[in-house]
């Protein structure tokens, strides 16, 4: 862990500084920066939505009009899922290190890489628009009639923000698959990926595959909306169900988009700081594909009481139940990876011991809404908001979180304060729980979502809640300053701080601008460690002690 | 103009695993192409599986002759792009040249017809929202009928603009410049595909538009 | 139960208690579960904490053996749940014939309840205790769902179609009825009482109400002022179907298929004559879409369903 006085003297990041430099660039890991800026600012604007929530919900009576709240968490869902969790892990981490990590000089196709980052922004500008116009208060769902004959115009705004933005999630992933195909290393062979990249590769599958429906869906919202002429509307022999079923086509896919990435970079971090493999790297290759795949037959699993036939209901839950167990063989090989291991509780390693606890809790609820009976009465209540929080912030949020912070010193070249970001991952941990696990309660007796008001006898379960948000704010808000901080004033970081064994360590930090001067030959697998002597193997076959 | 000018980019060890790669590329991409309309053909197919009698009935109204015109024409440019390529491996710039013309002309041909199209539909009062009315027989389910007429032809028409302005492209850009050659064609290759698979779709929305109740 | 902190909702219906037997099972479950990870993590560790003097010799090498034993495991375990949960479903939503049918109508932002009786109530609705009682929903505008957590029974109110809750209350008292489908701006206010209450107390009630006509009498009144009674009156002179016993009975159409005569049927007919006709008649129906409201509607169910008793009384 030896720290060095300077910054390799020409790396990506100083090599030519000029703004068109950057806006113009075809370096993965710029694009990947700039990606992390624009995600950045709108997790600032989901936040803030957040935290008007809690603080609305943290009396009766609330701060808010109903139409500004129901603006408000309708904004928060839309920003949430697609202008953060979906880029956030696979734009920013993946760009930066797919291609280091199988050998590669850069992705296949860079200036798709930079259109996405353009179209992305272009995105977020429609959205603005339709945030500062007045917002749409129809929820992330959009359920028609009440989107396309009830709502106000900027319905349309905001689906064609989804529409472009989709656009931009589809270069990516082709990006990615293409990418892990066609430039492995000599000797990358698929066995010898590390779980990342699988995670990268098998979630480009998904969104390949599941954002082109989106697509349309939002188109045929925007004609809806625009030309009201019965696509859903039951008056002119249209079907809401239809958008139900063709939205969560996508929308079930696309919890598995935000959660496979996470998964990938929590077994790199167990790894590297259980200074061990991962147990089952085979078992847990193939479970990230079978997520992939089953998700796609479980969709109507958020209709079961939306009056589709109940036999129907029954194959839905039935696949639910399938594609929780590939999830489960994943809970069960991280545990199992830290057997004879030699754990040691970076700020990394916490975030992701916190993912595998917070992902079980919100695995299980999972299995609890699969359970037929269950749901029909916790639909729709916050039940179901404690359970997906619990899987997309307290899973996808801390890894993208410790992924950040391992990748930190590749990236910046600086080493990040280790105990503050202790305290703060702690304090998300803690955090986290006091504002989403009384929501499993105040589901079950019976709170509705979407709701800006509560009888008084549940405000003591929703000041807990908007207690812990507060907590939660703090323990994310701490490492804005620090990382920021460790730009300027942080120790310098030699090539491979954590003696991981990734082929992006064997780079400077930060790397040169085309990552390697020679393409690495791949001589053995991933997590070549050895917990016994404490010795590691780089994937080109070095073995350092 | 000489082969040596052209050299794969800083992450492909040869021209030809760029080209490869570039491939592998337009396949995904087409695959994503096939959702997207596949997603609407199953929106399609579900309302006309609800109401049958009426979609046959909007249906009647469709300009068959349009359709079947805009049919080969566009299976002609399929062959003449191929046609363009199998030029391109051959080094026959002159053939290359001109099946690329063929292509472009024949899409224009398309688009052309199409325009036509939608000013008889416009006269015939079937378009939605705009100027419809209902036809006896149709009903309100008729309307819909035409929505996804017209979502299913525009977005057609928008996919077959970008061929045409990538064929345009390669023509006046790629291959004026002598970046097409026996060596490295795979750019064209990739123009290729993709208008075939805007050929395809095409293959698709014409039976459902214009066959519907019509066997 | 300490009224302070609210900790589990009230159970007041059969339906309530089997699915608390589920949910307390399924919870043990997830704490089972949960305990052991979290055991195991926590023990490993410390257990295996760098530096400690722990032995890391002889790993488990060939990890098959117990990745084949915990997703076996786990998949018998999944199944046993989606087996019970399915069973419950499936007997929640198949409603029986009911002891009482009571038509509820879902409108931003209230609910309207009709009783067999002709009594309206808005946003709140009186029933007996231990009776079956069967709802039809119907929604005037978007999609609103009824929801009462005491019963444990919910159900998407869609608009263009009918569907059916049913529940038996075992306990008396008062309890919250809620929309859960977000339906614009007052979706949070959109909610009502339910009020079980003695069988001599509901009777009461019933006849305190001030209603003089059935739910099917009036529909019999918009059956004519519609003019339905010139085509469907036994002495019309227009080729139209009976309707006499019609509810209830197999249908055959004009495109070949057989539906079953259920409120859904009736209510299609009326708004989407012209797809549903009947094998063997012209069509000539008008439709009413648009012209009656969701409460008209369920009248004229009502009334045309009453008919399956009276075979030949058309008047």
């Amino acid at each position: 862990m030896s720290s060095i006085a300077v910054d390799p003297p020409r790396n990506y990041a100083s090599e030519e500084n000029t703004i068109a430099s950057w806006l113009l660039t075809r370096d993965h890991k710029r694009i990947a920066l700039m990606f992390f800026a624009s995600i950045t600012a709108f997790f600032f604007i989901g936040g803030a939505a957040a935290t008007l929530i809690r603080l609305h919900l943290a009396t009766p009576a609330g701060l808010l009009q109903p139409s500004v709240y129901n603006r408000v968490f309708t904004m928060h869902g839309v920003v949430m899922v697609w202008f953060f969790l979906i880029p956030s892990i696979p734009a920013t981490l993946g760009n930066f290190f797919v291609p280091m990590m199988i050998g590669a000089h850069d992705l296949a196709f860079p200036r798709i890489n930079l259109a996405s980052w353009y179209v992305f922004n272009l995105s977020g500008l429609v959205l603005l628009y339709a945030l500062v116009m007045g917002g749409v208060d129809t929820g992330w769902t959009f359920y028609t009639p009440l989107s396309t004959i009830y709502a106000n115009g900027y319905v349309f705004a905001a689906a064609m923000a989804v529409f472009i933005n989709g656009f931009s999630t589809i270069m990516t992933a082709l990006n990615f698959v293409v990418t892990i195909h066609r430039l492995r290393a000599p000797g990358m062979l698929w066995t010898r990926l590390p779980l990342f990249v699988w995670g990268i590769y098998s979630v480009s599958v998904v969104m390949l595959l599941a954002t082109p429906v989106l697509a349309m869906d939002t188109l045929l919202l925007a004609v809806e909306q625009f030309l009201q002429v019965g696509l859903f509307d039951p008056s002119h022999g249209g079907d809401p169900l239809l958008w139900q079923h063709m939205f969560w086509f996508y929308s079930h896919p696309a919890v598995y988009i935000m959660i496979l990435p996470a998964m990938g970079v929590v077994s790199e971090l167990i790894a590297c700081y259980a200074r061990r493999p991962i147990f089952g790297y085979s078992g847990m290759t193939i479970a990230m594909m079978a997520i992939a795949v089953i998700s796609f037959f479980v969709w109507a699993h958020h209709m079961f009481v939306a009056g589709i036939s109940i036999y129907a209901a029954v194959v839905f839950s039935l696949m639910t139940f399938f594609v929780a167990v590939p999830s489960a063989i994943k809970v069960f090989n991280w545990t199992a990876s830290l057997h004879k291991g030699s754990i040691s509780f970076d700020a990394p390693m916490i975030y992701a011991l916190g993912f595998v606890l917070l992902f079980t809790i919100g695995g299980l609820t999972g299995l609890m809404l699969a359970t037929l009976a269950v749901d029909v009465d916790v639909h729709d209540t916050y039940f179901v908001i404690a359970h997906f929080h619990y899987i997309m912030v307290g899973g996808t949020v801390s890894a993208f979180f410790g992924g950040l912070h391992y990748w930190w010193p590749k990236m910046t070249g600086r080493l990040y304060p280790e105990m503050l970001a202790r305290f703060a991952a702690f304090l998300t941990f803690v955090g986290f729980n006091l504002t989403f696990f009384p929501q499993f309660i105040l589901g079950y007796l019976g709170m509705p979502r979407r709701y800006y008001t509560y009888p008084p006898e549940w405000q003591v379960w929703n000041v807990l809640s908007s207690a812990g948000a507060s907590i939660l704010a703090v323990g994310y808000l701490l490492p804005l300053f620090y990382l920021g901080w460790s730009l300027i004033w942080g120790r310098h970081a030699s090539p491979n701080p954590w003696r991981a064994t990734g082929l992006e360590w064997l780079t400077s930090s930060p790397p040169p601008t085309h990552n390697f001067e020679r393409t690495p030959v791949v001589a053995i697998g991933p997590y070549s460690y050895d917990p016994e002597d404490g010795s590691y193997t780089t994937q080109d076959g070095v073995r350092h002690v | 103009m000489s082969s040596d000018v052209l050299r794969p980019e800083i992450q492909y060890a040869t021209l030809a695993q760029q080209g490869d790669t570039a491939q592998l590329g337009m396949w995904v991409f087409l695959a994503t192409e096939t959702l997207f309309f596949g997603a609407l053909l199953f929106a399609y197919f579900i309302y006309r599986m609800s109401y049958p009698h009426e979609f046959a009935e909007a249906a009647k109204d469709a300009v068959l002759w349009c359709g079947s015109v805009n049919i080969g024409l566009l299976i002609t440019s399929s062959l003449t792009m191929v046609l363009a390529i199998n030029a391109a491996a051959d080094g026959r710039r002159r053939a290359l040249v001109f099946w690329l013309c063929a292509t472009a002309f024949l899409g224009i041909c398309f688009l052309g017809v199409k325009v036509w199209e939608y000013r008889l539909d416009y006269v015939d009062h079937v378009v939605p929202a705009v100027n419809f009315i209902v036809k006896p027989g149709a009903g309100s389910a008729g309307e819909l009928f035409w929505v996804f007429y017209f979502v299913a032809t525009g977005l057609h028409a928008v996919h077959l603009t970008i061929g045409i302005g990538l064929v345009l492209y390669m023509l006046l850009w790629r291959v004026r410049r002598g970046e097409i050659t026996p060596l490295y064609y795979a750019p064209l290759e990739v123009v290729g595909l993709y208008w075939s698979f805007v050929d395809t779709v095409w293959l698709f929305l014409f039976p459902a538009i214009y066959l519907a109740g019509r066997s | 139960m300490n009224h302070w902190i609210p900790f589990w909702p009230r159970t007041a219906a059969i339906n309530g208690i089997v699915v608390d037997n589920l949910y307390i099972a399924e919870v043990a479950v997830c704490v089972l579960i949960l305990a052991m990870v979290f055991g195991m993590m926590l023990t490993f560790g410390i257990r295996y904490r760098r530096g400690s003097t722990a032995s890391r010799a002889d790993r488990a090498k060939k990890s098959w053996y117990f990745e084949i034993g915990w997703t076996v495991g786990t998949l018998v375990a999944f199944l046993a749940l989606f087996v019970w949960g399915a069973a419950i479903y499936v007997w929640l939503y198949k409603s029986p014939a009911g002891d009482i049918e009571i038509y509820a109508v879902g409108k931003q932002w209230m609910w309207k309840f009709q009783h067999p009786g002709g009594q309206r109530e808005i946003d709140d609705l009186h029933i007996p205790v231990d009776k079956t009682i069967r709802l039809v929903l119907a929604s005037q505008d978007v999609i609103h769902s009824f929801f009462v957590p005491a019963f444990r029974v919910k159900h998407d109110v869609v608009p263009g179609t009918y569907e059916t809750v049913w529940f038996t209350p075992n306990k008396t008292g008062t309890f919250k009825i809620e929309c859960t489908q977000f339906c614009g701006l007052q979706h949070a206010t959109m909610t009502g009482d339910v009020t079980v209450l003695e069988p001599a107390a509901y009777a009461q009630w019933l006849t305190r109400q001030g209603v003089h006509e059935s739910l099917a009498q009036q529909g019999e009144a918009l059956f004519r002022e519609q003019g339905c009674s010139g085509c469907h009156d036994t002495n019309s002179t227009v080729h139209a179907p009976t309707l006499a016993g019609l509810y209830g009975s197999l249908v055959h159409l004009q495109d070949g298929s057989v539906r079953r005569a259920d409120e859904q049927y009736i209510r299609d007919c009326i708004l989407l004559p012209r797809t549903f006709t009947v094998a063997g008649y012209p069509p000539v129906m008008p439709s009413f879409a648009g012209q009656l409201g969701e409460d008209d509607l369920l009248k004229l169910v009502a009334y045309i369903q009453s008919l399956a008793a009276d075979k030949d009384s058309i008047r």
